[in-house]
């Protein structure tokens, strides 16, 4: 796979110009992680309403991969239940093993990130947003038993 | 005469290897460097011809492999002008014998109050087995700050240095910075103030020539891997008469005099730092690296490092979006040139010069982690030079960063 295949048109906008980038008030998903081998970092936070995701943010040190990966991640999760999450979650990591579980439909401009299963050192990149989201999700269900 | 860095190039097999049609350009020698068909040999050379456990043997192969083992000692200590094979331990690199020196002398020698000075520019590696310390002693560890141009300053670490400093570490060069420390004159003042010194010779020895007692130090570490050796073997130097007080770091069969089911009589030095059996197969490989360092010539290979050094400060420093870590002086610096390209994060720069050009750098915090946050920086680009790097591979470099900057354009 090519260089273009990696840097793709949509992935560069999402890094230039990332979506849902900042903070929400009153949190009630609110994680922070570091990927130990790099050193970026993201912050996650989220309001939910029931087991909706009313609004999620980001903020984050990192490369075009993790950043524009979060971006999408915020896009296609805001207003979608926890259920959605977990299902784009799992669709987002068997991508990097090239292996296709959401459609092209439900993967929007997240089609892109299918690029990255080809460089091995950065499939950590595009998933740190989403192992971060799944630990939270997962912490806050351990809290409620 | 000329440093025949492309001729040397022909004795390192995997620099003959090709990506993409283009011949590998291998810029992470502070990370690890490529190895001589000289070292390759000389270990293969002792499977096939020499193996066998040292120091126990009563049959001639064994007798050969001892010698091997111990003679890559003497070559050791000769290389780096220890007194004695007594104060040369081996080890599997700078990282376990930083954490033999913290264990076995730390804990003999540092109580509640007493200080240990570091650098603020010091490898996880030369950091974190002192916080281990500290952390078990109730010691407190004090950072000499790194200036703005990437050195240390002298009269800043003499302030920090005082009757309560029990040890003073640091590295010798920044992996990072490339900064050279002036570690002669901090060992003269730990001496004046009853203070032993380390120094992390991890980015060093294998680019400079060291002596140990000319720069007066008490413990001097380094990993044979990031000098043409083989991963998995590095050594430490104690000055005699501190080893002398220090008790065991592992215990294990080879350290012992005398064992009881109750206690233990400890061998000489420096085999009773030597717990198991050690890896003397790449021990023999070290030796040949030493050989074929000083066949090269480490004056020699100073020059020509700081002369691509200086190069490539000069092409980097040309281009507007890249912004250059660590004294801008190349006689205070050895060949290691960190720095990050506006707009482009250093792993992206990292894989598409991998991809374009087929340069290998590194990209991240370098294991400097709080160095990082000194530059302000979450992680730069590095590339580090060695024997075999010519210009050619810093103009290799360059149009690398242009085709990022390209595919970055906003």
């Amino acid at each position: 796979m090519s260089l273009e295949g990696l840097y793709q048109e949509i992935i560069l906008d999402h890094y230039k110009a990332p979506r849902n980038r900042g903070s929400v008030e009153n949190p009630d998903i609110d994680i922070f992680e570091s990927n130990p081998l790099c050193g970026d970092e993201i912050r996650i936070q989220a309001k939910l309403d029931g087991r909706t995701i009313q609004d999620i943010r980001f903020e984050g040190k990192g490369c075009s991969i993790s950043l524009a990966s979060a971006s999408m991640m915020t896009e296609a999760l805001k207003g979608h239940a926890h259920d959605h999450a977990h299902k784009y979650i799992d669709g987002i990591k068997a991508m990097m093993h090239g292996e296709d579980k959401l459609n092209d439909e439900e993967l929007g401009d997240m089609e892109a990130l299918k690029g990255v299963a080809d460089f091995p050192a950065r499939v950590k990149c595009a998933l740190l947003a989403w192992t971060t989201l799944e630990k939270a999700l997962n912490d806050r269900a351990a809290r409620k038993g | 005469m000329r440093f025949d860095a492309a001729g040397l190039r022909k004795e390192f097999p995997i620099l003959s290897r090709e990506f993409d049609g283009k011949r590998l350009v291998y810029l992470d020698n502070p990370a690890t460097t490529q190895k001589p068909r000289a070292v390759i040999d000389a270990v293969s050379r002792f499977y096939e011809h020499s193996n066998a456990n040292v120091h126990r043997g009563a049959y001639r192969l064994a007798e050969e492999s001892t010698a091997a083992y111990e003679g890559a000692r003497e070559k050791v200590r000769g290389f780096l002008n220890a007194a004695s094979v007594e104060e040369i331990i081996f080890t599997r690199g700078a990282t376990e014998s930083i954490n033999l020196v913290a264990y076995a002398w730390g804990r003999k020698h540092v109580a509640e109050g007493d200080e240990i000075v570091l650098t603020e520019m010091e490898h996880h590696s030369n950091l974190v087995p002192w916080q281990l310390l500290a952390q078990e002693k109730k010691a407190v560890l004090r950072f000499v700050p790194v200036e703005n141009d990437g050195t240390i300053d002298v009269t800043r670490a003499a302030a920090l240095i005082t009757p309560r400093t029990r040890l003073v570490s640091m590295t010798q060069v920044s992996n990072v910075l490339g900064t050279i420390n002036p570690v002669r004159r901090i060992a003269e003042l730990a001496r004046e103030r009853g203070a032993l010194l380390l120094v992390d010779g991890a980015q060093s020895v294998p680019h400079m020539a060291v002596d140990v007692r000319d720069i007066g130090c008490d413990f001097f570490v380094l990993s044979g891997h990031k000098m043409l050796a083989p991963t998995g073997i590095g050594a430490l130097y104690v000055r005699k008469a501190v080893l002398e007080t220090m008790p065991p770091f592992h215990g294990g069969g080879d350290m012992i005099r005398q064992v009881f089911l109750d206690h233990a009589t400890w061998n000489d030095l420096p085999w009773k730092f030597e717990a198991g059996t050690p890896n003397f197969a790449d021990a023999v490989g070290l030796a040949a690296a030493i050989d074929f360092l000083s066949a090269v010539g480490l004056d020699a290979l100073q020059e020509h490092e700081r002369a691509l050094t200086g190069y490539a400060i000069g092409r980097l420093g040309e281009m507007a979006g890249v912004t250059l870590y660590g004294p801008r002086d190349v006689a205070l610096r050895g060949g290691v040139v960190s720095f990050n390209v506006e707009g482009v994060h250093p792993h992206d720069l990292a894989t598409i010069l991998d991809r374009e050009s087929a340069v290998a750098i590194r990209a991240g915090h370098h294991c400097a982690q709080p160095l990082m946050k000194r530059l302000n920086v979450a992680a730069t680009a590095r590339a580090g030079f060695y024997l075999y790097n010519v210009e050619e591979d810093i103009d290799r470099l360059v149009e690398g960063i242009h085709k990022a900057e390209e595919i970055f354009k906003t």
